[in-house]
């Protein structure tokens, strides 16, 4: 049977220590490294009194004040404490992008963003583009080519998508764009290429794709 | 309502409603994030108190004492449950390790204790500070050296091992053969919502906001593993992001939620980790095969075998990767085997059409070897091997004996087989002609380019449904099930059956799922639960267009359901007039006969595969895709063909990258998240094509309908790989094919 001697703490210790708290509870440990991993910030951290701090922000239009513990994800800002819970938890880990929103009119990943780095910022979720009776012309896309099935990473494509549009409009170029100094255009490799953070298991891509192209091609 | 003998016209054949491609009746809501998932209850759980679950850091051995004293006095915490104070606990019939471990570890990441707190953060936090002191025992991890010790095991619906003919014989004396062995690796459902529940208890009833896509069955074993009366448990899955077999059962996050509930006093939600899905759940278990094809001159198969090696914890369960390959060629003299070793890996189990998709990843590759070999080409080598009959009906066989079926000659059908026809319609949709079969011949510009081909087959399961559907004063009509939408559309199909049966436009349907208060259906699993919901509907909806009639006195033979009205001859009367008194309310299900013992029920496709694999670096880029489907009546082409596409993503996904790589020595999946975890994204699908054709199965059920979901993952991976091969020449047959595997016996670039 296999042992673990061969596995050298150091290397292990190493992993623990750039992986963060957040991975704590998940890594391989044994339990050597495990005490290894609880040293120091997160021990602090935890046994001491939550430190809290405000923030204010705005959010889909609306102004909102909050004294959050600091460790407090945007996204969980949204969803737990705003109860906006569009925007979506798939991975906590900047993976999936399920928690898309859009702040300062930049589609960013809520879950690799603490709240208090938001102080003042503008920030749309998925309810800001529309509501079920008014949807915005991509959730109306969307619906039209079913570019999506179980709908859990829909609102973050949906927020991707729009800012995406905005971005090839300003000329970002992306990994694809063959020509820095040329207009980028909504090709199909730059459409699949900007829309790549954000994954759909269902695998509703082509209809995705299809509902992205509609909109960007309609004088709206 | 008993069906037992085939189908004739009846009001779905109006087709109205159903076969028409609507829009989702969901999709407003899933679009603009409304739609609640089972975390995001707080219009019904105002307050609740955070879980955190800490997963063992062993595969196998004993926890020796928790130090929990630090997580305890950490800010914010409630509770801590583990092992220790959960109390008496059994274990679900589907779970094949306990859901919450200790002292014992079966596996790695298996869950050991939830911390609750007021918030997530400080759960989280608090869950840091739990020191284990594990016994590690060690333990088998590699299914290639569990191989030689591995145990005849049953596979779903059939014995471990079948025999028609005989085989042995017939293989040695072909003039053509092919000998292979294929593998393919352990993968991930990877659904984007992770395993996620809040439960609330009042008193000593229970009821838990799951992520869950059996709702009966999930109420039995949350019952049986809490050791509590059915009657006390509900479950609500209202939406549920995404499942592909990962929660047909009740996993760690509905049992400890509702212990950690329990012990804080508070109503509990947690997720669990996406880090721990990966090791704490189940997953598609890896396969070895060999698969062996003797073939006349003239391509006609004479002999076929098919063996597969999968390994699960004790008490586990095998791939079924030999299951098609019992039903799809003909082939006079055949045999199936099914091993199974004993890994201490995490708990094997359904993922997307279960043993036909590991299965066709194999046998469909040989397939193409063999063609090649015969100088055939893979489309005429399938026609010629066709049957309409099942070759080996280990079903049946099994009855004799337990472990190998007899060798008598199956008589039974196929209720329908359009295989054939999907083949042709595929070839001249897809431009197959224009394919080169000496491989490596066809360049665009830097890429080699490939066409592939497979086979699509999956069975047909029927399983019983019920509904209760009521009449509302205001002329809508509510439809209640514990039937689930996992993504696939049940909401909408089941309100178009509505619709249709009772004559009212879509609109005037309420579509209320996935709640044990309502009656019980087939749930979402195994590509069963379009029909068989529907069916229940249906049955239901008879019986509403019953009391209706009687209420306003017409004979219910006679009337006719249409534009919200019940017209007898001349005479109209809108159909809201019958609840005049008050709302009418029908409760019934749809039970099955024997007519799927009489004929066996399939569902077939073709799927058709363009790569393109860099000449130089051998990155391989999927071009297009096209899959011809023949699976009984299309309820919504719309939603039916995102299940199809669905399916092709996750096959390109299974051939190209999704792999979970196993840590042989310390026995768990490396890549437990979904940075390491590849599965398709935007950039690697094109446009998929789908083409249903033409097809009503009267055997199914009054619905006419067969299941889709699954159908169009089989087959893919190995169209993917043939493709591949076609492109470069080079033939992999292990899973997943990636550069590394191409690169070194690539052409030279020229």
């Amino acid at each position: 049977m296999p042992t673990f001697g061969d596995l050298k703490l150091s290397r292990r210790d190493m992993l623990m220590g750039t992986a963060a708290t957040l991975a704590l509870g998940n890594a391989p440990n044994t339990a050597s490294a495990q005490d290894a991993g609880v040293s120091g910030g997160a021990v602090a951290l935890a046994a001491g009194t939550p430190s809290l701090a405000k923030v204010s922000f705005t959010v889909n239009g609306a102004a909102h004040d909050l004294n959050l513990d600091t460790r407090t994800t945007l996204l969980d800002a949204l969803r737990e404490h705003l109860h906006l819970t569009g925007s979506k938890k798939g991975c906590d880990q900047g993976q999936c992008g399920a928690c898309t929103v859009i702040v300062e009119g930049r589609r960013i990943a809520s879950c690799l963003s603490l709240a208090v780095m938001h102080q003042g910022d503008a920030i749309t979720t998925i309810e800001g583009l529309g509501t079920p009776d008014n949807m915005h012309p991509m959730q109306a896309a969307f619906v039209k080519h079913d570019g999506y099935q179980c709908g859990y990473c829909t609102p973050g494509q949906i927020c991707s998508a729009v800012a995406m549009l905005d971005e090839i409009k300003a000329g970002m170029p992306s990994h694809v764009t063959a020509d820095l100094e040329a207009t980028p255009q909504l090709t199909n490799a730059e459409l699949r290429e900007r829309m790549s953070g954000n994954i759909c298991r269902c695998g509703a891509y082509s209809n995705i794709a299809e509902a992205i192209t509609e909109v960007a091609g309609s004088p709206a | 309502m008993k069906f037992d003998t085939p189908a004739t016209t009846n009001p779905i054949d109006q087709l109205k409603v159903i076969g028409k491609p609507l829009d989702r009746i969901d999709g407003r809501f899933k679009t603009t994030g409304t739609a609640r998932y089972s975390y995001e209850r707080h219009d019904v759980v105002p307050n609740p108190a955070y879980g955190h679950v800490l997963g063992a850091a062993i595969a196998k051995g004993r926890i020796k004492s928790f130090d929990l004293a630090a997580a305890k006095s950490a800010p914010g915490v409630l509770a801590i449950v583990t092992a220790d104070n959960a109390g008496a606990l059994d274990k679900g019939k589907n779970n094949t390790a306990k859901l919450l471990g200790g002292p014992e570890i079966e596996h790695y990441h298996q869950a050991i204790a939830v911390v609750v707190a007021e918030s997530f953060e400080q759960a989280r936090a608090a869950a840091q500070l739990i020191r284990v002191d594990y016994q590690d025992d060690g333990g088998s991890f590699d299914l290639r050296a569990g191989m030689a010790d591995a145990k005849p095991a049953k596979v779903l619906g059939g014995p471990a091992d079948s025999a028609v003919g005989d085989f042995a014989t017939a293989f040695a004396a072909a003039p053509v053969q092919l000998e292979q062995m294929y593998s393919t690796p352990d993968e991930s459902h990877a659904m984007m919502e992770p395993h996620a529940t809040t439960a609330v208890w009042d008193g000593d009833r229970l009821t838990l906001w799951t992520s869950n896509q059996m709702i009966a069955w999930g109420v039995g074993e949350v019952a049986k593993t809490l050791k509590m009366p059915k009657e006390n448990v509900r479950l609500v899955s209202e939406y549920i992001g995404g499942g592909f077999g990962s929660k047909l059962f009740v996993r760690t996050d509905a049992i400890l939620a509702a212990l950690g509930a329990r012990a804080a006093g508070r109503p509990v939600k947690l997720t669990l980790q996406r880090a721990l899905v990966f090791n704490n759940t189940t997953h598609r278990p890896a396969t070895v095969q060999r698969i062996r094809i003797g073939a006349d001159k003239d391509g006609k198969i004479t002999a076929i075998g098919h063996e597969s090696w999968s390994g699960d914890l004790p008490g586990g369960k095998p791939d079924g990767a030999v299951s098609q390959t019992r039903q799809l060629y003909a082939g006079a003299n055949r045999m199936t085997a099914t091993r199974l070793a004993v890994l201490d890996l995490p708990e094997g189990n359904a993922m997307r059409a279960p043993g036909e998709a590991s299965g066709m990843m194999a046998l469909e590759i040989a397939v193409d070897e063999i063609a090649e070999k015969l100088a055939m080409d893979p489309i005429e080598f399938r026609i010629l091997n066709d049957t309409q009959v099942v070759p080996d009906n280990a079903k049946e066989a099994s009855k004799e004996s337990q472990t190998v079926g007899s060798a008598s000659k199956s008589e039974l059908p196929f209720s329908q087989r359009q295989l054939v026809q999907c083949f042709q319609t595929g070839r001249d949709r897809f431009g197959w002609a224009k394919r080169n079969p000496k491989p490596g011949e066809v360049r665009d510009g830097r890429w080699l380019v490939g066409l592939g081909v497979a086979a699509a087959f999956r069975n047909n399961q029927l399983t019983k449904s019920a509904a209760r559907v009521r009449l509302e004063q205001d002329g809508r009509i509510v439809v209640e099930t514990d039937m689930t939408d996992i993504g696939t559309g049940s909401y909408t199909i089941i309100a178009q059956t509505a619709a249709e049966m009772m004559g009212v436009p879509i609109d005037k349907v309420v579509v209320l799922l996935g709640d044990s208060a309502f009656p019980v259906s087939a749930g979402s699993g195994g590509q069963w639960g379009g029909n068989n919901s529907t069916a229940g509907v249906y049955a239901a909806c008879i019986k509403l267009r019953e009391m209706i009639a009687q209420k306003l006195g017409v004979n219910s033979a006679e009337a006719a359901f249409t534009d919200g009205e019940v017209r007898t001859g001349a005479r109209g009367v809108a159909l809201a007039d019958a609840a005049r008194d008050g709302a009418l309310s029908a409760e019934d299900g749809i039970e099955y006969g024997d007519l799927d013992k009489k004929y066996q029920q399939s569902t077939f496709g073709a799927h058709f595969v363009e790569v393109g694999v860099d000449a130089a670096t051998a990155e391989i880029r999927v071009r297009r895709m096209l899959a011809v489907c023949a699976a009984g009546r299309i309820l919504n082409p719309k939603t039916a063909r995102s299940q199809v596409i669905g399916a092709m993503t996750m096959g390109v996904g299974a051939a190209l990258m999704e792999e979970l790589v196993v840590d042989k020595r310390r026995g768990f999946f490396v890549n437990h998240d979904l940075a390491g975890y590849e599965v398709p994204v935007h950039g690697d699908i094109p446009h998929q094509e789908v083409v249903f054709l033409d097809e009503t199965d009267p055997m199914s059920s009054p619905m006419k309908a067969k299941g889709i979901a699954e159908l169009g993952i089989c087959g893919v991976a190995a169209a993917v790989a043939n493709a591949v091969y076609n492109a470069t020449g080079v033939r992999v047959r292990d899973y997943p094919v990636t550069l590394d595997k191409l690169i070194d016996k690539l052409p030279a670039v020229g």
